[in-house]
């Protein structure tokens, strides 16, 4: 069970990130002794919901933390490579490797729509894996597409919400970015079942599932057009917690 | 991708007979509608042909002397500018970034490109409204045309020392564009006194005539266009997105290319009311940038409380949503006004707004036979008769185009070269 021990290792480095980052997140005071500003919020804000930047976000302090330590992988050692990725690849091979590992993440998509009964979206799936498996060469391809299968895209946090769980505080994973505590459960499911139960515990080869881990967070990023401060914002993680709630909101209703 | 790109673009013409009959022989623009001018980029196919990469590279300029850049702008180390270089001796352009947008904007890496293929070198800097800009490099409350220049003057003065040992310049112009070239107007009056640069040509791409009408005409454009009014700006957002996300699944991919914003434009084809509201919206969160990182500079007691240390974890929503309900408007009544009055206690509002003018330097733009001026009679920025100012001010160095919104024209291929001909002495 390599796969296993080296799923232990990522956990055992992404909590070491958050004991890191953790310890330099310090909570400011709350201006209790300060005089209020002019246009203070209780000034300003006279409505009875809350405006749509105000997630519920209790680790607030550590999420920005977190945030701070993933501007800087970013910065320096993601977008880095990212960037060497496109520099050798051509587009065309780039988006061939972006359709195959899709692909096999159909695994997700699959197990997700059954358990959300969505019986339609499983047999879409299930013809999106073999059409694109085969006539699609191993899923380089994506014909199912172009005949009209479009991609039924759902994860175990999707599947909770369905089933009625709440979104839970938000939360900033290391390296990973904006999450909430449903999706980091959903996330940490679905890992669990594509390395137990999915396609790396088909192959059952550490060298494999290394490379593919790692092809996908490449190639994650490399899909992912946001770069940080390019809002000029000194609010930038206010919006992107909106954004980030906003699209999940839309992915669990449709 | 460019041909698949041309070939919807020219579908689209012929179901849009319309446009293609009305367009002036001479200059023919694609979107008469000045919204659509103003958020459109001009599609591929009617713009300059630009190179892929020019030589450039960034450098960045310490913060202010004795300034403390607060935790909670941990990102923040100096200022970065552009500069774009040729390999042999060639006239240096500074060039100012319009509101909240930094050096190296899409718009500015354009201007870089078309600059650089005229023949010049190019220093890119970022826009005094832009935080980045306030942290780093106001001396004060941004937003005073004279102390902009000042600043903006600090700026070009130590970013030509930085780069003077690599490039081999002749001599010196300026350009900017919406307020970067209002700025660039006040900074060129500097110059006159300064003479640092002597500048030989000043170039002014779409200018505000005042500042404080435009903001507001901006701002008004947020208010008056969401369906039931500010109260129901969050469901019209939320709206907005939802078409978004859903014509970004259809397309199946996003990239931030000119391209798949004309394709998902031409998908979600939003009414009027919706661009106008854009465009607002893009102004207030650019300003309400600017006036909370210029209040946490300058101390607080706006939007923050005084002497309140933000901190890189400190919590900033609630000052958010103040932000983006603060309007340009609020902050010179407010804060600006007041701060300037106490320097200066004679002053009146009405003083300051005559000072956010061009205006106030109008004989020097009349007179001052090296700068020129390039805007649209349907600029959206602009009230009615301020283009026939404008005009009567700048006479034959002015060239007046009759569509192309606030800056959507900017890569026409008569555009640049009026601009080229311009900065180089050889209009006509």
């Amino acid at each position: 069970m390599g796969y296993a021990r080296e799923r232990m290792s990522l956990l055992m480095f992404i909590a070491a990130a958050l004991l890191l980052v953790g310890g330099c997140s310090s909570l400011s005071k709350n201006g209790q002794d300060f005089v209020p500003p002019l246009r203070s919020y209780e000034t300003v804000v006279k409505d009875e919901k809350p405006s749509m930047l105000e997630v519920s976000d209790s680790l607030e302090g550590f999420n920005r933390g977190v945030y701070r330590f993933n501007y800087y992988f970013d910065e320096y050692l993601m977008l880095p490579v990212v960037r060497s990725y496109e520099f050798i690849l051509p587009d065309y091979v780039e988006d061939r490797v972006s359709n195959a590992i899709d692909n096999i993440n159909e695994f997700g998509n699959l197990t997700n729509n059954l358990l959300q009964l969505k019986f339609a979206a499983v047999g879409i799936t299930l013809g999106r894996l073999i059409i694109n498996s085969t006539v699609g060469v191993a899923g380089l391809w994506d014909p199912a597409g172009s005949w009209g299968l479009v991609r039924q895209t759902e994860d175990f946090g999707q599947t909770l919400a369905h089933y009625g769980v709440g979104n839970g505080s938000y939360v900033v994973l290391p390296i990973l970015g904006p999450s909430n505590v449903r999706d980091t459960v959903g996330f940490a499911a679905d890992t669990a079942a594509f390395s137990l139960a999915g396609p790396a515990a088909w192959v059952d080869d550490t060298g494999i599932t290394l490379a593919f881990t790692g092809t996908s967070v490449v190639d994650k990023r490399h899909r992912i057009p946001f770069r940080y401060r390019q809002t000029g914002s000194p609010f930038e993680y206010e919006l992107l917690r909106m954004l980030y709630t906003m699209k999940r909101d839309y992915d669990v209703n449709n | 991708m460019p041909r698949l790109f041309t070939l919807v673009f020219l579908v689209g013409c012929l179901c849009w007979p319309r446009n293609a009959t009305a367009a002036p022989q001479a200059y023919f623009y694609p979107f008469v509608n000045p919204y659509e001018a103003t958020v459109m980029e001009l599609p591929q196919f009617f713009e300059v042909k630009l190179p892929e990469a020019v030589p450039s590279r960034r450098f960045t300029l310490p913060a202010l002397p004795s300034r403390e850049i607060p935790g909670v702008f941990w990102y923040e180390d100096g200022l970065v500018c552009t500069l774009t270089y040729q390999d042999h001796q060639a006239p240096l352009v500074f060039l100012i970034a319009g509101t909240g947008s930094s050096h190296n904007s899409p718009r500015m890496v354009k201007l870089q490109k078309v600059l650089y293929q005229g023949g010049f070198h190019v220093i890119s800097i970022t826009s005094p409204s832009h935080m980045d800009f306030v942290v780093n490099a106001s001396a004060g409350l941004p937003g005073d045309s004279y102390d902009d220049a000042r600043d903006l003057y600090r700026v070009m003065e130590l970013a030509y020392e930085k780069v003077r040992g690599t490039i081999d310049v002749s001599d010196f112009l300026l350009s900017g564009y919406s307020l970067g070239a209002f700025n660039a107007a006040f900074v060129a009056k500097l110059d006159e006194q300064q003479k640092r640069f002597n500048f030989r040509r000043v170039l002014l791409l779409n200018p505000p005539v005042s500042l404080y009408d435009s903001v507001s005409t901006l701002d008004l454009l947020l208010v008056e266009n969401i369906p039931g009014g500010m109260e129901k700006f969050d469901q019209w957002f939320r709206d907005a997105l939802v078409k978004l996300a859903s014509v970004t699944e259809e397309m199946g991919h996003t990239e931030l290319s000119g391209d798949f914003l004309y394709k998902a434009y031409k998908r979600l084809s939003p009414s009027e009311e919706n661009l106008a509201a854009l465009i607002g919206l893009s102004f207030r969160m650019s300003s309400a940038n600017m006036i909370f990182s210029a209040d946490v500079m300058n101390g607080g007691g706006y939007i923050v409380p005084k002497n309140l240390r933000l901190t890189a974890s400190s919590p900033l929503t609630r000052y958010a949503v103040v932000s983006y309900r603060t309007r340009f408007e609020d902050y010179f009544n407010e804060y600006l006004f007041p701060y300037c009055q106490k320097r200066e206690p004679h002053l009146t509002r009405q003083d300051l707004l005559d000072r956010l003018d061009l205006h106030a330097i109008e004989s020097y733009l009349s007179n001052s036979g090296k700068i020129g001026l390039i805007h649209n009679e349907d600029d959206i920025i602009l009230l009615p008769g301020q283009i026939d100012y404008l005009q009567g001010l700048f006479g034959d160095r002015a060239r007046i185009f009759p569509t192309g919104g606030h800056m959507g024209n900017m890569l026409h291929p008569e555009v640049v070269s009026f601009m080229i001909g311009f900065l180089t002495g050889k209009e006509n």
